[in-house]
């Protein structure tokens, strides 16, 4: 992925009128059909049947540690930056069961794997930042040496319908990461929303088969050179929209570097150790287990839930946890997420969603931490050279 | 990663805290083959699943062992298991100690405490091959002459002519004679050759830092120093996040790990 590239070849043009075509399409086929909509003053990926139950003239505002959603003049519905939910909710649901034991007479017992058929399902809005997060949590639940069935029955049957982004928030940084704001791969189809005065549209890339498929009975015409010329500015408009930067220049050594930082006990006074960064991060993998049994003692469930890194009890072994101060805590996230990452699974393990810098509640900013040990390297530099010309000339 | 019944053999109390779980497949009769150093995720029903190493002889795989101290909701579960009951087991997992690279030296085996139960395993496998190795010396530390555990193997094994067994306790108590002290004061006279030696330690964190000090003052290459470290672990294969030791997980690319490989993470707190 990348944030420039033209539109790919053949694409296809689907009026804004007829995007419901594509959603019966998808509902025919049997997906049940996850999309963005309105819920509680925020957009989240919500199960929906209906183009209407889409936020169309619905935008947000963010910040760091700001997030409104507005109204906007015309009926567009995606220009909007991605919401405090991410697609990990339905691939590795937040509380899911693993396993189920029952007693089986003596003092023995028998164990069954999760039975029950996960959904198939259909995403619809997903954002580049947001497909590349999906790649990356393939990478970490289905690896060679481990695979999560748990994540794969749900992963592989998913229909991956991204809508390039055309909003980009103040907290995005997805052109620093390389991961949007046009979505080049690991999609099945990819919509690019145009909208101006005359006409509502959508431009639509093929990525798979199975994204062809369900295009079959959708009225999509062969996207004109115009049409095609039109989606191609929309998307240099949200490449240009994207002013927040982080330098991912030697950013894994940059961060083992600074294990011995100060600047950790700095961010400790502002972080609440709330875990709120890592439950919206799209990318963020960290669980615990929980066992419950029912009230007679015969029946015993295995579930996973989500964990986050800043709880104290993440670590905890006999006798204390291994990172007691909120500064190591920080320091265990910020470093995983981009170098540790880097080590364990080949990739950055951030999109530039900017997720984290938006639902912090003390607005703490990924990149502006990243800058700040960058400023101390380069302060340092600045200490030592006049330094040794002084002893050059006494 | 779904649990797999065993039956409890027999549990043995080994200290007033401590105990050793024997364990038979509950169905069939498969056999459970593991490396010396790998561990098992064990489960009591409706009550947990936790990380134990293996302390058994992974040359008699009919019999698995763990040897547990009472601490936590699950050990003290299973402190009360009775012979027949079931437990869920899941492994085994992690990295094991360098019993084949230690072949043709000296081998010293330093254990703090409980961290004597997965060096065990690696002690069965190299007395079973005696002739493989040059001196085998284990050094122990416990709290008390009474925390002592596998005692009667220990008088067995120290009775051996080609094994070194000392032992160190922090408090004696009336009726001992033995050493008193930290379990690196056993260091610098252990009669081992430190530059074709290879050391296998286990216990405590803080008592692993000291033990690779030592163990380094006498001469013995880092590259030649395996530590097997202790985190909180979930899942056991690398995907839950808990154990995460810098870029290592100590499920997965652990527990037993070369100490040149990660002693700048070692050296660090917090990490």
């Amino acid at each position: 992925m990348s944030q420039s590239g033209a539109v790919s070849e053949n694409p296809y043009a689907l009026p804004a009128t007829d995007l419901q075509k594509l959603f019966d399409s998808l509902t025919q086929r049997g997906y049940q059909i996850i999309a963005p909509t309105v819920l509680d003053d925020a957009i989240v990926y919500e199960p929906v049947e209906s183009v209407n139950e889409l936020p169309a003239g619905v935008t947000d505002e963010q910040r760091a540690a700001v997030y409104r959603i507005k109204r906007r003049s015309d009926k567009a519905m995606f220009r909007w930056a991605v919401g405090p939910r991410s697609w990990k909710h339905y691939l590795y649901p937040p509380h899911q069961r693993l396993w189920e034991a029952r007693r089986n007479g003596g003092s023995g017992f028998d164990v069954v794997a999760e039975p029950e058929e996960p959904p198939v399902y259909a995403f619809v809005g997903v954002r580049p930042c947001d497909l590349a997060a999906i790649a990356i949590q393939d990478r970490v639940f289905l690896s060679e040496q481990y695979r999560d069935e748990n994540y794969g029955r749900r992963r592989e049957k998913a229909l991956l319908i991204a809508v390039n982004c055309s909003h980009p928030a103040g907290n995005c940084f997805c052109a620093s990461t390389g991961t949007g704001p046009h979505a080049q791969t690991g999609y099945d189809l990819a919509l690019t929303e145009v909208l101006d005065s005359k006409q509502h549209y959508f431009v639509i890339e093929l990525g798979t088969e199975r994204g062809a498929e369900v295009l079959e009975g959708v009225p999509v015409q062969p996207a004109s050179p115009e049409q095609c010329e039109a989606a191609q500015r929309v998307l240099e408009n949200a490449a240009r929209q994207i002013t927040k930067r982080m330098d991912t220049t030697d950013l894994k050594e940059l961060m083992y570097r600074h294990l011995d930082s100060p600047h950790w006990d700095d961010v400790a006074k502002r972080c609440l150790t709330c875990s709120n960064c890592t439950m919206v991060c799209p990318t963020c993998f960290c669980h615990t287990v929980e066992d419950v049994t029912n009230l007679q003692g015969t029946v015993a469930e295995r579930w996973r839930k989500w964990d986050s890194c800043f709880h104290i009890d993440f670590s905890y072994i006999h006798g204390s946890p291994v990172r007691v101060s909120e500064s190591s805590r920080y320091r265990q996230w910020i470093t995983h997420k981009l170098a540790s990452w880097q080590d364990q699974f080949g990739v950055l393990g951030c999109v530039g969603c900017g997720r984290c810098i938006t639902w912090c509640p003390v607005g703490i900013d990924i990149t502006d931490e990243v800058n700040a040990l960058r400023r101390s390297e380069e302060s340092k530099a600045a200490l030592t050279s006049p330094k040794e010309e002084s002893h050059a000339n006494p | 990663m779904v649990p797999r019944p065993f039956r409890v053999q027999q549990i043995r109390h080994e200290t007033h805290d401590t105990f050793t779980l024997e364990l038979e497949p509950a169905k069939g009769s498969e056999v459970f083959l593991f490396k010396a150093g790998q561990f098992n995720m064990l489960y009591v029903f409706g009550v947990g699943e936790i990380p134990i190493s293996i302390s058994s002889d992974p040359t008699n795989p009919r019999v698995l062992m763990h040897t547990t101290r009472e601490v936590g909701v699950v050990t003290k579960a299973m402190g009360k298991l009775r012979r027949g009951d079931v437990i869920g087991v899941r492994g085994p997992y992690g990295s094991p100690w360098p019993v084949e690279q230690a072949d043709g030296s000296d081998v010293v085996i330093v254990a703090g405490g409980i961290g004597l139960a997965p060096l065990r395993s690696a002690l069965y496998q190299m007395l079973a091959h005696r002739q493989r190795y040059e001196k085998i010396v284990l050094l122990y530390g416990t709290r008390t002459p009474n925390d002592i555990l596998y005692r009667r193997e220990l008088q067995r094994w120290r009775a051996q002519f080609d094994l070194e067994v000392h032992i160190t306790v922090d408090r004696a108590m009336s009726g001992w004679r033995g050493n008193v002290g930290v379990v690196t004061s056993l260091i610098p006279r252990a009669p081992f050759d430190a530059r074709n030696a290879v050391a296998l330690v286990c216990g405590p964190e803080i008592m692993m830092r000291f033990t690779v000090l030592e163990l380094q003052r006498r001469g013995v290459p880092p590259s030649n120093i395996y530590i097997s470290m202790e985190r909180n672990m979930k899942c056991g294969v690398g995907v839950c996040g808990h154990c995460q030791f810098g870029p290592c997980f100590v499920c997965r690319d652990g527990p037993v790990f070369r100490y040149d490989t990660v002693q700048h993470l070692f050296e660090r707190r917090e990490i």
